[in-house]
């Protein structure tokens, strides 16, 4: 076995592996991006406040003013809240940062769960036979043909919000589109010269899935996921929004906007700054699909929309 | 004959999926051991009158009569009873009286959008495939881009904050009782539709654009290109007829996104339509109201989709003949 590994690492099959190269808007994608996953661990130790805390009313007392009472809530951003409070005078900065946790955590852990069945039952209906892969792409049909957002929301409205309800039905709702992906894109390997060669060299079903077309579905749904990515961090930032998604006082970004909404009459930035990080974040992710769509042959993102 | 039968086809398979959908929204409403009837009694739920209440509502069949039950029902136009004004010995409210109203509205919407965004969005689209590559066309790219990655209550709330906050121009909610008319209802729809037109006109834009340059790759227009025809003449007389088809599916498809824009918006600018009544059943757990509204929402995406479908095929000969 050691024998024959060593003799296939000598032959020079493997192309020499391709440098990505970024445009500037890529990099500037990347850059927000690695921002936003630094905040992920460390956000909550270095935010000012808990995420929960309604500011003292202490802190706001201007010196020589003769108020000992001021209000708290919507605050202009100041030396002690640096993006002002919110609706119940709770600082926005320190909310935006516990939210990173909160949204990307719960759309990451959606995404790689959507990952999981999709890929999983997708390259399974990909090479397990007619029956399996009908049955799999007729049931998959169905769920697709209803808007994500209205199953979402009848399951809810039946059993309720919570954040691993959240993950759970997040995650199997977008599968159904990673599921599609994954079997056209395992098909298109399966029928290559190079499966057929190695279904030839009397290659088990397990070794060419995993040594095979594994591989060579990787890149382009590494470029998927981001999309995919961004689809759940909007959907579950609209459900939030909505106040079906996370539930206070836990800070998200999408229930920040839609708590403080009232505000906005008022000037207050507390609604955009969540808003804005949402934003920063999914247009980054975008920027860096892009590019290395472009670079894949550009019709990627055009087919994936 | 082949189109015929690729029609039927088509229609046989957008029933069956309706038909599956109704069976996925049915069961997912009815995962949880507590039923409307619990639901209507609450705390004064006894062994006794939970008894009663669903014999009276036919809850006590097993599961795919109920099914069939509500089913017939649906389809007989007979939507059954919200949760809303039930108390003690009395059912709620019929649905369909209370969805009417909020249908209306609905469409009210969805048509004002389509009228502003489609015409607006296929022409900025074909505009910027003409000069690909100038500075229109890169501004288009990168502004649609920015607004299909940010969610559609950031597009909302700003609009608040400059047309309704900074402006002044327009309120920022939405508030209809049904007698308005002319400009009174313009004034009401403006803030909601503007969002939903700014949403859905970049998808188009940038799906036309797409599509327009994906047709311009091909053989026949290289052959245009090199006996002379002007850039304008073979956008419009060449790349256009063959772009026709695939626009319009994109139309029809971005038309079927809408549903899930309009929750959004509905709920935002607190618009009296049929996303913000199925929402407000969402939180007040009302099953059989949150059924009824998915279901409409559900068929009119599956519509939008056949449409898509049925245009596509139309207008691609090659689609019509199979081989």
């Amino acid at each position: 076995m050691a024998e024959t590994k060593t003799s296939f690492e000598e032959l020079p099959d493997a192309p020499p592996r391709r440098r990505l190269r970024l445009s500037w808007t890529g990099k500037l994608g990347v850059v927000v991006v690695a921002f936003w996953m630094v905040i992920v661990v460390i956000g909550p130790s270095i935010s000012p406040y808990h995420e929960a805390d309604i500011l003292d009313e202490a802190l706001f007392i201007v010196p020589g003013s003769d108020n000992p009472y001021p209000e708290t809530d919507y605050q202009p951003p100041s030396a002690v809240a640096w993006l002002g409070t919110d609706y119940l005078g709770r600082d926005t900065l320190s909310r935006t940062l516990f939210g990173a946790r909160t949204t990307i955590g719960i759309s990451l852990a959606s995404t790689l769960l959507a990952y999981l069945v999709g890929v999983t039952l997708g390259i399974a209906a990909a090479v397990g036979g007619p029956v399996l892969d009908s049955s799999l792409s007729r049931l998959n049909d169905a769920i697709l043909s209803i808007p994500s957002i209205m199953l979402a929301l009848v399951i809810i409205a039946a059993i309720g919000s919570t954040i691993p309800i959240l993950i759970v039905l997040t995650g199997l709702i977008y599968a159904s589109t990673v599921f599609r992906i994954a079997r056209s894109l395992g098909l298109d390997v399966k029928v290559s010269d190079f499966v057929e060669a190695a279904r030839v060299r009397g290659e088990g079903l397990w070794w060419i899935i995993t040594r095979e077309i594994l591989p060579n579905v990787a890149m382009p749904m590494a470029t998927d996921f981001g999309l995919r990515f961004v689809y759940v961090i909007l959907f579950i930032s609209s459900l939030s929004f909505l106040g079906l998604g996370v539930q206070p006082p836990q800070s998200d970004w999408g229930s920040m906007v839609r708590e403080s909404l009232s505000g906005l009459p008022y000037g207050s930035i507390a609604p955009l700054v969540p808003a804005m990080a949402i934003a920063t974040l999914t247009i980054a992710i975008n920027l860096i699909v892009d590019d290395v769509s472009a670079h894949s042959g550009g019709r990627l993102a055009g087919r994936m929309i | 004959m082949t189109l015929l039968s690729a029609l039927l086809r088509r229609t046989a398979l957008g029933v069956a999926t309706l038909f599956v959908v109704s069976v996925l929204i049915f069961i997912g409403t009815s995962i949880l051991p507590g039923d409307v009837a619990n639901i209507i009694l609450g705390q004064m739920a006894t062994p006794e009158s939970l008894a009663a209440l669903r014999a009276k509502l036919g809850l006590d069949e097993p599961a795919h009569i109920r099914y069939l039950i509500w089913l017939t029902d649906l389809l007989s136009g007979d939507l059954g009873f919200s949760k809303a004004g039930a108390g003690t010995g009395t059912v709620g409210t019929p649905i369909s009286e209370m969805l009417t109203p909020r249908l209306i509205n609905t469409i009210r919407l969805g048509g004002a959008v389509a009228i502003v965004a489609v015409p607006f969005a296929v022409t900025i689209g074909l505009l910027a495939a003409m000069y690909p590559g100038t500075r229109l066309d890169r501004f288009v790219t990168f502004t649609t881009l920015g607004l299909i990655s940010v969610p559609e209550f950031l597009v909302a709330t700003l609009l608040v904050l400059v047309i309704a906050v900074q402006l002044g121009w327009l309120p920022a909610t939405a508030y209809i009782s049904g007698q308005e008319t002319g400009w009174k209802l313009v004034r009401a729809l403006a803030m909601p539709a503007l969002t939903l037109v700014i949403v859905a006109s970049s998808q188009i834009m940038r799906m036309t654009r797409a599509t327009v340059l994906n047709v311009m790759s091909s053989p026949y227009i290289e052959m245009a290109i090199l006996k002379g025809v002007p850039r304008r003449r073979i956008i419009l007389r060449h790349a256009l007829l063959n772009a026709i088809g695939p626009i319009a599916n994109v139309i029809a498809l971005n038309l079927a996104y809408l549903v899930s824009g309009v929750v959004v918006v509905e709920t935002i600018f607190a618009y009296p339509g049929l996303a913000k009544l199925m929402i407000d059943a969402v939180q007040t757990r009302d099953l059989p109201l949150v059924q009824a509204c998915a279901m409409i929402f559900c068929a009119t995406y599956i519509v939008l989709i056949f449409i898509a479908d049925m245009v596509s095929i139309l207008s691609n000969p090659r689609l019509r003949h199979p081989k």
